[in-house]
């Protein structure tokens, strides 16, 4: 099995709180991530929404360990898998969780896969490497992992290169690679984004279901609140370096309890609402460089009032797994 | 790929035709007299005169001298000099020591160059790398015979670490010097062509997707970093070879090798046209087939190349 | 019948439009680099130490009073002194005053040289890259050849050629001669980078737009791709200046280059020639000053590559 710690019974199995990035470049500091915190369990689905440059993928990276630095720096907070501080322990023992503890599917599969290696090599040279299998058993194995991704005749690709896999067959094989070392929690950063509407599907259908075999805690990191809807168990939504709003899918959905979780939720075409005028968020998300006193979002917010334009609204606790860093967190709860 | 290597053969053809026509144009169609100087101090005997012209078909119009030079050339034969001397002998005489040296100086170049250029791309901005970027500044700029002559004088003069001329067997040992003075031109391209590599590879997704594998740190670099960061190194050197022989010509000068270089040179200035005509066509081959050699090698390096 | 006018002054007006953006584009480029280069100290070295270089071509004798002709058998070879900074040559002139008066010939034939080079190889590049086809594959065969002489042999030939042995040819032919034959074998160079930067010039949408709109193909070429075209010739050609200083010093030493009594940092590196083991600062004082201008030039190069391609930085 996984070279994890024995498993800390009151806690999730990983932790992420306070975090604190920032990339320093030659234009300035730009705080990246300003006191982030989620978590997530066994066999749960936990989805961090949000647009581009929001912090998802760099908080992913954290997580991982594998931003770069410079121009990224972790300046604060903890991760916390089964209970150890990742931040603090040795590269070695780091080395050791990545893959077999956490394991990253990226978003685009045709850069994040080797272009000189065969797919097979890539995905056989972990199981060599880190369990130890010699090369005719680790071949055999991922020939397994290729078919249970479904990769029709995996035993003829496995010796393909990654520009002659079609894309969706290319995050399957990425998929599959994550899955080579059992991994307890899979983060896919937009794992969907590059790939054709209808092959979307079928992936998002394949993680789901290896999530639910295996009961990995799964981190699926968006901005497409249509990919969240179906298979998120949680969601976090994240504005400028900071989770602005977390609560279950569900309610969420129902009743947002952050102007920004609105406006998304107001921007996708709906069926219901056919013929009408699709609303759009206004303005632009903040430079990183440059980020609004106050609350970030308040240039951009329909409710903006004067203590947005100040004081950064804390997070305001909404019932059990709920919360939302707005002044009116409660009106906007209550009104949705 | 075979047909590849085919096509590439067939386009060599007319590469060929036109480097070696140029060259023999060049050497024989100047004006002048080219018995001067032939016969020491007087002009020289008619009947000398005659062979000489009927033997080199000098009455004949360019075109069918070359062609007829040409014909000999394909049945290997290289001609004679004007003293009678077979050329296909000065060549296999002179030709091991200039393979020699470029092999050593091309030894050289891959393995400094190839060491500096990791070793900053990979640190990043900092004084070793301005350190490597300011040398290999200095090795392009100083001439090849500069560096020559004060490596001469430092380490065969004045030091005696080295022999300051290089004996007529040329032993491996001894050009080890004269490698690296040849050498240094593109041992410079090659550790700022390393490094820009290795940097722009560094941050690719692939690297990044190799690190998230929890593969070790040595592994990252030293295969998927490496495998893909020397492809243009390797391109760069393969083509370099026929650049090192034709460029050995100071080199040999400085450290009195008696290479293909010094051949030439005397050649040239002897106006022994057939000897050059040869030497250049051999240097033009070798530069020929090492691009061959470099575009299939490119293939094998990198799979999404295909050329059929 | 209003229709005609109508397109054609939506023609005139897009086809300005398309010039306003190139010009825009190409502005924004150059004047980022140039914001890039003033902080660059690499830049502000080798543009320095070039403005020097030109100024001693310009006008030696603002830098010494000695005549560089002037010769004194009897201080033949001495070694630095402080009456001669650089000490005297195997003639007994002084070191010091023939570099600085050396410095115009090298750097006439580095201009002249490079100049003749970028000449051919932008033109046939543009050619080649902007026809393609026939044209394209006879001009790429005709470079392959000259690529294919090694340079320096390419370089003795010629000038053997030109020059029966035992002749002595005056100094503007001889200059001619050199940067004739560095630039006949250099422009395949420049011709596969014009080539290139042409060719993918050509797939942008506003050369595309142009073309449709029934724009001439020399306006093509001059207001299009030439603008955009240039930024990469011109950093080989302020590399290659410096190459080109450097290969006149090669044929020089081989004997082939400039001659005595011209004065060059070739000339008196190839005098040098035969005293370098007893007398090394003939050798090391011209050859240090070639390799100051050669690295000037090959730094600012670099620095308006980085600058020109922030990609790199």
């Amino acid at each position: 099995m996984s070279a994890s710690m024995s498993r800390v019974d009151d806690q999730p199995l990983l932790v992420v709180s306070d975090l604190q990035v920032e990339f320093r470049t030659s234009d300035g500091v730009a705080k990246v991530l300003n006191g982030v915190s989620y978590h997530v369990d066994a066999g749960e689905t936990m989805a961090v929404l949000g647009e581009s440059g929001s912090g998802k993928s760099v908080t992913a990276q954290t997580i991982m360990g594998i931003l770069d630095t410079p121009p990224a720096h972790v300046t604060g907070g903890s991760v916390r898998f089964h209970g150890e501080d990742l931040l603090t322990v040795s590269p070695e023992r780091r080395r050791e969780v990545r893959g077999s503890g956490i394991a990253m599917i990226f978003q685009d599969a045709l850069s994040a896969l080797n272009p000189v290696f065969t797919i097979g090599f890539q995905i056989a040279e972990q199981l060599r490497l880190r369990q130890g299998m010699t090369r005719r058993e680790a071949r055999r194995r991922t020939i397994e992992l290729l078919d249970l991704v479904r990769i029709p005749h995996a035993a003829r690709r496995v010796d393909e290169y990654p520009h002659e896999f079609s894309g969706g067959m290319r995050q399957r094989a990425m998929i599959a690679m994550s899955l080579a070392l059992d991994p307890e929690v899979l983060i896919a950063d937009e794992p969907t984004t590059a790939l054709d509407v209808t092959v979307q599907a079928q992936i998002m259908d394949l993680l789901k279901e290896i999530q639910d075999e295996r009961q990995m805690g799964l981190i699926l990191i968006t901005h497409d609140l249509g990919v969240v809807a179906e298979v998120a168990d949680r969601i976090a939504v994240m504005y400028a370096g900071r989770i602005v709003e977390e609560a279950d899918a569900r309610s969420l959905y129902r009743r947002p309890a952050h102007p920004y979780t609105e406006a998304l939720l107001d921007s996708i075409p709906r069926l219901d609402l056919k013929g009408q005028q699709l609303r759009t968020i206004r303005g632009t998300p903040p430079s990183l460089l440059n980020v609004p006193p106050g609350c970030p979002f308040h240039p951009r917010c329909p409710r903006a009032a004067e203590p947005c334009r100040t004081t950064l609204p804390t997070r305001v606790a909404l019932g059990v797994g709920r919360a939302s860093a707005c002044h009116f967190a409660e009106e906007v709860v209550s009104r949705g | 790929m075979g047909r590849y290597v085919l096509r590439r053969l067939l386009q060599f053809i007319p590469v060929f035709l036109g480097t070696t026509f140029l060259i023999y144009t060049m050497v024989w169609a100047v004006p002048g007299d080219p018995f001067a100087g032939k016969c020491g101090e007087r002009p020289c005997p008619d009947a000398f005169v005659t062979v000489m012209t009927e033997r080199f078909n000098l009455n004949d119009p360019l075109l069918v001298q070359y062609v007829k030079y040409l014909g000999q050339l394909l049945q290997g034969n290289f001609g004679e000099t004007f003293s009678g001397v077979p050329v296909g002998q000065l060549i296999v005489d002179a030709y091991p020591t200039t393979v020699k040296l470029a092999v050593v100086a091309l030894v050289i170049e891959a393995v400094i160059g190839i060491s500096a250029g990791l070793l900053t791309g990979l640190r990043g901005r900092g004084f070793l790398d301005n350190l490597v970027l300011v040398s290999t500044l200095f090795l392009i700029a100083i001439p090849t015979f500069v560096t020559g002559y004060v490596l001469q004088i430092l380490l065969g003069l004045r030091w005696g670490i080295i022999d300051p001329t290089v004996s007529s067997e040329a032993a491996w040992g001894e050009l080890l010097v004269p490698g690296f003075v040849l050498g240094s031109l593109s041992m410079a391209y090659v550790a700022r062509l390393t490094r820009t590599s290795i940097a722009e590879n560094l941050r690719a997704d692939y690297v990044r997707t190799a690190v998230a594998k929890g593969l070790p740190p040595r592994r990252v670099v030293g295969i998927h970093l490496l495998r893909n960061s020397v492809i243009p190194v390797i391109t760069f050197m393969g083509t370099d070879l026929g650049a090192l022989m034709g460029g050995a010509i100071v080199t040999e000068g400085v450290f009195n090798i008696r290479g293909i270089g010094g051949l030439l040179f005397r050649s040239i200035l002897t106006k022994e046209g057939v000897t050059v005509t040869g030497v250049v066509t051999l240097l033009v081959i070798v530069y020929l087939l090492m691009n061959l050699l470099v575009d299939v090698l490119y293939a094998v390096l990198d799979p999404r190349i295909r050329y059929d | 019948m209003t229709e005609p006018t109508d397109a054609i002054s939506s023609t005139t007006s897009r086809g300005a439009y398309a010039a306003a953006t190139t010009e825009g584009r190409q502005r924004g480029l150059w004047s980022d680099a140039w914001r890039n280069l003033r902080r660059q100290p690499t830049f502000l070295i080798s543009a320095g130490l070039i403005l020097l270089v030109l100024v001693m071509a310009a006008f030696p004798q603002l830098f010494t009073s000695v005549d560089p002709t002037y010769g004194d058998l009897s201080r033949q070879r001495q070694l630095p002194s402080v009456d001669a900074w650089f000490g005297y040559d195997n003639q007994g002139a002084d070191i010091y005053a023939r570099v600085i008066y050396g410095t115009r010939a090298s750097v006439v034939v580095g201009v002249l040289a490079t100049a003749g080079t970028v000449l051919i190889g932008s033109t046939l590049g543009i050619l080649a890259g902007y026809y393609g086809g026939w044209l394209d594959a006879l001009m790429s065969r005709v470079a392959d050849v000259f690529f294919g002489l090694p340079f320096v042999l390419g370089a003795i030939v010629i000038l053997t050629t030109l020059n029966a042995p035992g002749s002595t040819p005056g100094p503007v032919r001889i200059v001619a001669q050199v940067v004739l034959s560095i630039a006949l074998l250099s422009w395949p160079v420049a011709m596969r980078i014009m080539r290139a930067a042409v060719i993918s010039a050509k797939q942008n949408d506003y050369v595309k737009a142009a073309r449709a709109l029934g724009a001439s193909s020399r306006r093509i070429i001059f207001r299009h791709l030439l603008p955009n075209c240039l930024a990469p010739v011109l950093v080989y050609a302020t590399i290659a200046l410096g190459a080109f200083i450097g290969v006149e010093a090669t044929l020089s030493f081989l004997g082939l280059g400039l001659r005595s009594p011209v004065v060059s940092w070739g000339v008196m590196i190839s005098d040098a020639r035969d005293y370098v083991r007893i007398a090394p600062h003939l050798l090391l004082f011209p050859a240090g000053f070639l390799t100051m201008t050669v690295l000037a030039f090959v730094m600012l190069g670099d620095a308006v590559r980085e600058a020109l391609d922030p990609k790199l930085r």
